[in-house]
């Protein structure tokens, strides 16, 4: 397949590479990562460069791997008018995301009491296959957590007022309709809420140490004051509910393609158009598991709060855990764009890819208005995690997009022949970093070796103006689920 | 005879399974079965509690579709492993499953977990016939 080099960090498929490509192919990643890159992700973003209704270009950030459907890492904006939606660009886990938090302790009094902290949080935050949450909620209460997501937490006490101005759409995105949500996704996640997952799904105290920290100025903005502070990194998503949303509709679709007249080269891009009943219906529902996705990470959020504060015998309040922002990276979103100097409305799928809206953006709080919107994105448990800022560049050139994690490079299975959980825990207990998991083998398959270089990820958008280094975060204690 | 493996060069972040059987039910089962052994040592379940399952489908695929999906949904749903699958699959107008699986409550201090699968996709999806052989390439979402 032919890839021309576009500029540095940036690369064009032709839409003469694959019959049916409506647009070109765009990979952001530098040679290295280009290099490297699995031959699937090519195969894939022309796949999603072929599906009706995409403007511009098929996108893939540097992180971009292997995934089904779109690659992991892949961004497409359809007209809302005449384009369609898809569960395979958006994933199974619905609003998988990262929540950030600060703390106002330092280092020095977290390191004596790390191993307590890590236990508390490790049973506070249930983990791994089978954890059941310890809120307990009836059907109708969860239908009000998929209207009002982190909105119905911070009313029920499971959070501060304020938490939701940090949240990606204030933590509850409108329009979505609980009975468009089968009653298998509600049995399925009506005891999930407030758990972790599995996979790579963690929950991190990390370091901020001060030749890691990029731009002071924004970094003061987003919360991070002052060197040798701790701050707490969640990654997890709307768990079973949203898995059994996506794999409902995924069905719906697979048979609708045949009604709409529509072919994908993967059955996982199965697809509808975004104004059809079959394609609204999926919308609605997946805004549900996007919306308990928030909640999930608000609940899991006042039991860091509970248990910080249970450690360490002083109020979160005192001890300043707030959220400095909570963004997804597995959705699909209404959003406006100037394309070919037009205003246009599309719906833009982010597939292991995380919003980075610039300075000015209407969407962001008031105090980062100025700066642009915190952009998390989790590395490997062994080599930290970055926060950027968004920027002006990114809504011209991405559809407000960036990465969202370092990326896999290796398979579950090979990592498990090169790692082993036991000595991955021994290994980075020496490098100062306490790991609690809840299985030993998903552990190995997380190990740094089977992830890209996060820092030439972040690094390669950095240099293209997308988003901006802020801050690196060292990882110290780490929950696995 | 019932057997699976893991294909390491396909789908880098989730698990890419070949399963085959001499026959239909014993292909569901290997399906099963590898799915089971993604999230867990399944030597070390007890085949305490049975569910009975009908599931039906136009498509032999569909249907193999429908069956990881639905005992993915019953991980969830009611905390279950499974170890032991008795199916039976009959094709009249439709593909007709009835099985009668076996296993019990997840218990996470007793068994040997490891890693959830999240969904059964369609990417790379296909169930064929080859020497005699039932065959199936399957990747579950992890």
């Amino acid at each position: 397949m032919k890839v021309n080099k576009i500029s540095d960090c940036l690369w064009e498929i032709p839409k003469t590479e694959k019959e049916g490509m409506l647009v070109p192919a765009r990979i952001y990643a530098s040679d290295t990562l280009l290099e490297h890159m699995d031959k699937g992700v090519f195969e894939q973003i022309t796949n999603v460069a072929c599906l009706p209704g995409i403007q511009k270009y098929a996108l893939c950030m540097p992180d971009g791997h292997w995934g089904y459907g779109f690659p992991i890492g892949g961004v497409a904006a359809f007209d809302t008018k005449d384009g369609i939606i898809s569960p395979g660009g958006i994933g199974f886990d619905i609003n998988c995301g990262m929540r950030l938090m600060t703390t106002n302790l330092k280092v020095d009094e977290v390191k004596p009491r790390l191993r307590e902290l890590v236990n508390e949080l490790f049973r506070a935050v249930p983990a791994g296959v089978g954890a059941k949450g310890s809120l307990k909620v009836s059907v109708s209460q969860l239908k009000e957590i998929m209207e009002r997501g982190a909105d119905w937490c911070i009313e029920n006490g499971y959070g501060w007022p304020h938490d939701r101005e940090k949240i990606e759409e204030r933590g509850h995105i409108p329009g979505a309709d609980p009975s468009k949500v089968s009653e298998k996704a509600i049995s399925r996640g009506i005891n999930q809420l407030g758990t972790l997952g599995s996979g790579n799904h963690y929950l991190e105290i990390q370091l901020v140490t001060i030749e890691n920290i990029f731009d002071e100025k924004v970094a003061n903005i987003f919360g991070i004051r002052e060197q040798n502070q701790i701050v707490i990194m969640v990654h997890c998503g709307s768990r079973g509910f949203g898995h059994q949303v996506a794999t409902d509709y995924l069905r719906v679709f697979d048979k609708a393609m045949k009604k709409y007249g529509m072919t994908v080269r993967d059955r996982e891009l199965a697809c509808a158009p975004f104004k059809s009943p079959e394609g609204s219906d999926y919308y609605k529902a997946m805004l549900c598991a996007a919306n308990s996705a928030f909640a999930n990470r608000q609940i899991i959020t006042h039991r860091i709060r509970e248990s910080f504060s249970k450690v360490f015998d002083t109020d979160a309040e005192k001890l300043g855990i707030e959220i400095v922002y909570d963004v997804a990276h597995n959705i699909a979103r209404v959003e406006k764009y100037k394309i070919n100097g037009k205003e246009k409305e599309v719906l833009v799928h982010r597939k292991g890819s995380t919003r980075s809206f610039g300075p000015g953006s209407k969407e962001l709080p008031e105090i980062y208005k100025d700066v642009g919107q915190p952009v998390i994105v989790g590395g490997s448990m062994q080599t930290g995690s970055y926060l950027l800022a968004g920027t002006e560049k990114a809504m011209e050139e991405t559809f407000g997009s960036t990465m969202h994690g370092a990326g896999r490079t290796m398979s579950r299975s090979a990592a498990r022949k090169k790692a082993r959980g036991d000595q991955l825990l021994k290994a980075m207990d020496k490098d100062g970093i306490l790991v609690k998991t809840a299985s030993m083998s998903g552990l190995a398959e997380e190990a740094g070796i089977a992830y890209k270089d996060i820092s030439e990820v972040v690094e390669t958008m950095d240099k293209l103006g997308i988003t901006k280094k802020v801050v690196k975060l060292k990882p110290i204690g780490n929950i696995k689920g | 005879m019932e057997e699976y493996i893991f294909l390491d060069d396909i789908a880098t972040a989730d698990v890419a399974i070949e399963s085959r059987g001499d026959t239909l039910e014993e292909l569901f089962s290997a399906s099963a079965m590898a799915t089971f052994e993604v999230m867990a040592d399944t030597s070390g379940i007890q085949l305490k509690i049975k569910k009975v399952l009908h599931l039906e489908n136009s498509e032999i695929d569909g249907l193999l579709f429908d069956w990881l999906a639905e005992i993915i949904y019953l991980k969830d749903a009611e905390y279950m492993l499974f170890g032991k699958y008795d199916i039976k699959i009959t094709k009249n107008s439709n593909y007709q499953l009835d099985a009668e699986i076996l296993g019990e409550e997840i218990n996470q201090s007793k068994h040997d977990l490891r890693c959830d699968v999240k969904a059964i996709t369609f990417h790379l999806f296909e169930v064929y016939e080859k020497d005699g052989k039932w065959i199936s390439r399957f990747i579950l979402d992890i």
